[in-house]
C-alpha cells in the first residue's frame, strides 16, 4: 500500500509537492487579483449597487414609545436551571454517584467523561481536572464532594468576563449591533427576539436585512419587524450586504433611531471570500454615521468542538463583542463557550432558552454552571 | 484548528521507531493520542471508547511491516476501522412501485432540512424523477417563502398552504398523485427532540404521508449531542438515512460517526456548499481520513505511487534544487499532476493546507491555459525564459490563445519560483546530493521555507515519518 521503501518516496511527493505549490502559487495571485475586481463574490451576476427599499413604517416610532408591561426579558427571565433542567439528568446522575463515593481512577473517568458530553472539550477538561487531581494526591481535597465543589468554583472561574452587558449608549447615535456566526444558528431570530425586547423597553428600532443570500432571508425578518414593530430596511435578494447595512444605518439616523440591528447571511468561517465579505460589511458599518457597539457571534449550543473555530475566524473578521449562545433548551450544554471565553476571551453575553422573545436573557454564569451540577 | 493525528504522533513514532513488535504501553500511548483525535473531531464520548477499545484488540502485538512504521499500522488500522463504522451498506433509493416515492426530512432547527429538502429534490430531478416539495414548516417565519424560491431555481413545484402542517402534508400528497408526480418530499419545522408536542406533530405528518424515505438531516458541526437527538428522531419516526448538512466547512464531523453508529443507519447524503448542486452521496471513506483530521493523505500517496513515474520526479527534484529547474520539468509536473485527478481535488486532499490556498479557486481549466502557454514556447524559450523578449510573447500568447499579459504573469512568476527554489537548493546542498534522500534536515528546513513564503500559516501538518524519520513530513514543513 504505502511505499516499498518510503525513502525513495519524499523526491517524487516533494517534485510534485513543489509543483502543486507553484500551481497553487500561480492561480491565488490570479484568484485574488478576480476577486479583487468581482466585489460580490456570493454572485457574480448579482446586481452591484442593492436596489434599497425602504419600508418606511410611520408607526415604529410609535410603537416604540414606552409600552414595556409584559415582554421584558431582562425582568421576567426565565431560569437557564428550569429550562436547561429538562435533560441535565446525564450530568446530575453521574455527579450523584461521584459524590457518594470516595475518589478513585473511575472518579476521574466518570468526571472527564461527564465533561466531555457538554462539549467542553478534551483539553479544557484536561486543564480543569488536572489540578484537582493533584489535589486530591497531596490531600486537600478528600471526598468526591469536595472535589465536584472543587470542579464547579474552577468552572465558575473560567467565565471571569466582567463585560456582559449590551452597550446602547452610544455618544453617536444610532448604535449599531450586527449579527454574524455560521449558517442557521438563528441570527434572524435571535434579532427578531431582541428588537421585541428593546422595542418593549421604549428603544427605537431599525432592521437591516443583510442577510440577501439565503432565500426569503429577508422576508423572515420583516415578519419580526412587524411583530416588534420595528422599522425595516432590506435590499435586493444577492445585492451587496455591505449597502444594505449603510442604507439601514443611514436612514435610522435620518429618523433619529436608537437601535440598528443589521442581520448577516449565515457563512461557514473557512469560506475567505464570505469572510472578506464580512470584513466589509463591518467596514461599511464603521464608516456610516452612529456607532458599531456590538458585534454579537451568534452560536448553537449543539455545536461541538468547532465553536471554538467559529469564535476564532469571525473574531479576527469583524472584532466581535460577545457571544450569544442559542437553543440551550435542547439537550445540549453548550460547553463549547467556556473554550470561546477562556481561549479567546469573547464574553457570553446572550443565551436563548426558547422560542419566544422573552426566552433570549442574559449570560448569568454562576446560573450557566450552576444548570449543569444541580 | 486542531493538530492533525499525524502531528500528534510524530513524538511517540520516534520512540517507537526501530521496534520490532508493539508492546501494550505503545500501544496505550498511541491509542491516547487517537482517543484526543476522535474528541476533538467530536465524536461522541461513549462511541470513542468502543472504537479506541476495537482498535486495542487489534494493535497490540502487531508486528510492523517493513514498509510502515508502527504508529503508520496503528493508523491504517484506526482508518480501517472508521471506515468500516462509517460505511458498511450504502442506502440505494428504491422508487415505491405506486408512485409517489415518499420522502420526509426531520431534524432540529437550524440544521438545514429546508436547504437540504431543495437540494434532494435537484438530485432526484438529475435522477430523471419529477419530485414535488412541500412546505410543512409553518413554524418559522418565511420558510416556506425559502422554499419556493429554491423551488423555482431548480424548477421543482411547492405546495403548501397556511393552517396546519399535518394537513398540508395531507394535501400535498394528494396534489402529487393529481399531478402525477413520483417523488414527494415533505419539509418539516425545525425541533427539538425534547419538545414532546411537536415530536408528536411530526410522528401524525409521518403517518399521514408513510414515508418510503425518512431522513434526517444533521450539521455536521454537531458536538456531543448528535447521538441523542438522532435516537430520539429514531425512536419516532424510524429514521432510513442521515443528511449531512454544512460538510464544506472545517468541522472534522464526528457527529457522522456517532449517528452512523448509534442508530445503525447509513449516512445517504452529504451537503457540500452553499450552492444547490452542492450535494453529493456520502463517502465513508473520505470521512474517516477528515475526522482523524489526516485530510486523505493515504488516499493522495497511493495514488501518487500509482501515477508518477519515480525516476523522472526524482530528476527533476534533483534538477529543482540545484536551480536548473526549467518551463519543460514544470510542464512535465503539470502532466503527472494531471494524472491524480482535478486539481482542486488533489489541493482538498492536503491535510492541514493552507485555507487560503485550499479555497483558493484552482480550475483544471487554469492548468489548461499554462499548459498552452508554456506548449506555445520554442524548446529553447522553456529552457531559457530570460530570451523571451516582446516579440516572442507576442507570438507566444497568440499560439496559446491568451493574453500577453498572461503570458508575462506566467514568466514572471516562473522566475519567482526559479529563485525560490535556487535558494532552497542552497539550503539543502552542505548535506549530500540533494534529491536522494539525504540531508532530510535542510530540505525540510527548505520546504518549511517555501511553505511560509506561500501564505504562511506555518506549514502544513504532514503524514508522520513517510520517508522514515521522526517528524519529517513530505512537504511545505
Amino acid at each position: 500500500m504505502l511505499a516499498e521503501s518510503s525513502t525513495n518516496l519524499v523526491p517524487f511527493i516533494a517534485a510534485g509537492g513543489v509543483g502543486v505549490v507553484g500551481v497553487s502559487f500561480l492561480f491565488i495571485r490570479r484568484s485574488r487579483r478576480s476577486s479583487s475586481q468581482t466585489p460580490a463574490p456570493t454572485s457574480p451576476d448579482a446586481p452591484k449597487v442593492a436596489e434599497t427599499l425602504v419600508a418606511d413604517r410611520g408607526d415604529a416610532t410609535e410603537v416604540a414609545a414606552p409600552i414595556a408591561t409584559e415582554v421584558t426579558p431582562h425582568v421576567e427571565a426565565p431560569n437557564v436551571r428550569e429550562r436547561a433542567g429538562r435533560t441535565r439528568s446525564l450530568f446530575v446522575n453521574a455527579f450523584q454517584s461521584i459524590r457518594s463515593r470516595n475518589v478513585d481512577a473511575s472518579t476521574w473517568d466518570e468526571l472527564e467523561e461527564t465533561l466531555l458530553l457538554a462539549d467542553i472539550g478534551i483539553g479544557l477538561a484536561t486543564r480543569l481536572l488536572d489540578p484537582l487531581r493533584q489535589s486530591v494526591k497531596d490531600g486537600d481535597l478528600r471526598s468526591g464532594d469536595e472535589v465536584i465543589q472543587a470542579l464547579r468554583t474552577a468552572m465558575t472561574a473560567q467565565l471571569s468576563s466582567t463585560d456582559r452587558a449590551l452597550h446602547l449608549d452610544a455618544a453617536e447615535t444610532p448604535n449599531v449591533w450586527l449579527f454574524v456566526g455560521v449558517n442557521g444558528v438563528g441570527k434572524t431570530t435571535t434579532i427578531g427576539k431582541i428588537a421585541t425586547a428593546e422595542a418593549a423597553r421604549g428603544t427605537s428600532v431599525l432592521m437591516a436585512a443583510g442577510d440577501t443570500f439565503r432565500a426569503a432571508a429577508a422576508e423572515q425578518l420583516q415578519v419580526w419587524a412587524e411583530r416588534s414593530g420595528a422599522s425595516f430596511v432590506r435590499g435586493a435578494e444577492g445585492g451587496d450586504p455591505a449597502s444594505v447595512i449603510f442604507d439601514g444605518i443611514q436612514s435610522a439616523a435620518a429618523k433619529g433611531v436608537t437601535l440598528v440591528l443589521g442581520d448577516t447571511a449565515g457563512r461557514l468561517q473557512n469560506k475567505s471570500n464570505l469572510m472578506e465579505e464580512l470584513k466589509k460589511v463591518r467596514r461599511v458599518a464603521d464608516k456610516a454615521p452612529g456607532t458599531v457597539n456590538e458585534v454579537l457571534l451568534v452560536i448553537d449550543a449543539t455545536t461541538g468542538q468547532n465553536g471554538l473555530s467559529q469564535a476564532k475566524e469571525f473574531a479576527a473578521a469583524t472584532d466581535v463583542t460577545g457571544v450569544v449562545l442559542t437553543k440551550l433548551d435542547g439537550s445540549a450544554k453548550g460547553g463549547i463557550v467556556f473554550a470561546i471565553e477562556t481561549d479567546l476571551g469573547i464574553p457570553v453575553k446572550l443565551v436563548g432558552l426558547g422560542e419566544s422573545a422573552e426566552d433570549l436573557v442574559v449570560f448569568d454564569p454562576a446560573e450557566f454552571v450552576a444548570a449543569l451540577f444541580e | 484548528m486542531f493538530d492533525s493525528l499525524g502531528d500528534r504522533l510524530q513524538g511517540i513514532v520516534k520512540r517507537l521507531k526501530g521496534k520490532g513488535r508493539l508492546t501494550e504501553a505503545d500501544v496505550d500511548e498511541v491509542l491516547a493520542e487517537i482517543r484526543t483525535a476522535l474528541l476533538e473531531a467530536d465524536v461522541n464520548v461513549s462511541v470513542v471508547r468502543d472504537v479506541v477499545a476495537r482498535i486495542r484488540e487489534q494493535s497490540i502485538g502487531a508486528t510492523v511491516s517493513e514498509a510502515l512504521d508502527p504508529s503508520q499500522q496503528i493508523i491504517k488500522i484506526v482508518n480501517a476501522e472508521l471506515v468500516g463504522m462509517l460505511g458498511g451498506e450504502t442506502l440505494k433509493i428504491t422508487y415505491s412501485s405506486v408512485p409517489p416515492t415518499v420522502v420526509l426530512m426531520a431534524g432540529l432547527q437550524g440544521s438545514g432540512k429546508t436547504t437540504s429538502a431543495a437540494k434532494l429534490a435537484r438530485w432526484f430531478k438529475s435522477q430523471g424523477r419529477q419530485p414535488l416539495l412541500v412546505g410543512a414548516d409553518l413554524q418559522r417565519p418565511a420558510a416556506v417563502e425559502q422554499l419556493r424560491t429554491l423551488g423555482s431555481q431548480i424548477g421543482v413545484p411547492v405546495f403548501s398552504e397556511s393552517g396546519d402542517p399535518v394537513t398540508t402534508a395531507r394535501r400535498g400528497l394528494e396534489e402529487a398523485r393529481r399531478l402525477g408526480k413520483d417523488v414527494l418530499i415533505v419539509d418539516t419545522a425545525g425541533r427539538l427532540a425534547i419538545d414532546e408536542e411537536m415530536m408528536q406533530q411530526v410522528a401524525e405528518i409521518s403517518s399521514t404521508v408513510k414515508p418510503n424515505y425518512t431522513f434526517l438531516v444533521v450539521d455536521a458541526m454537531t458536538g456531543q449531542d448528535a447521538v441523542s437527538v438522532a435516537k430520539a428522531f429514531d425512536e419516532r419516526l424510524s429514521i432510513d438515512g442521515v443528511i449531512l448538512s454544512k460538510l464544506d466547512g472545517d468541522a472534522r464531523g464526528g457527529a457522522a460517526l456517532s449517528v452512523k453508529y448509534v442508530i445503525g443507519k447509513p449516512i445517504a447524503f452529504a451537503a457540500t456548499g452553499e450552492k444547490i448542486d452542492a450535494f453529493e452521496q456520502f463517502h465513508p471513506d473520505r470521512m474517516a481520513g477528515r475526522i482523524l483530521g489526516m485530510g486523505d493523505m493515504l488516499t493522495l500517496i497511493e495514488q501518487a505511487e500509482k501515477v508518477f513515474e519515480q525516476d523522472k520526479a526524482e530528476e527533476a527534484a534533483a534538477r529543482m534544487l540545484e536551480g536548473q529547474f526549467t518551463l519543460e520539468d514544470f510542464l512535465d509536473q503539470l502532466q503527472q499532476l494531471k494524472k491524480m485527478g482535478p486539481l482542486s481535488g488533489i489541493m482538498g486532499m492536503l491535510p492541514g493546507m493552507p485555507k487560503e490556498m485550499k479555497d483558493a479557486q484552482i480550475g483544471d481549466d487554469q492548468v489548461k491555459t499554462t499548459e498552452a502557454i508554456i506548449r506555445s514556447m520554442t524548446p529553447e524559450e522553456r529552457r531559457q525564459p530570460e530570451i523571451i523578449n516582446g516579440s516572442r510573447r507576442t507570438r507566444i500568447a497568440k499560439g496559446s490563445g491568451t493574453q500577453v499579459a498572461d503570458v508575462n504573469r506566467l514568466i514572471k512568476q516562473f522566475t519567482e519560483m526559479q529563485k525560490m527554489m535556487k535558494r532552497m537548493g542552497g539550503l539543502a546542498k552542505p548535506q549530500g546530493k540533494a534529491g536522494k534522500g539525504k540531508g532530510k534536515v535542510n530540505k525540510r528546513q527548505a520546504m518549511r521555507e517555501l511553505g511560509d513564503m506561500l501564505g504562511g500559516q506555518g506549514g502544513m501538518p504532514g503524514f508522520p515519518g513517510l520517508d522514515g524519520s521522526p517528524g519529517a513530513p513530505p512537504f511545505f514543513k
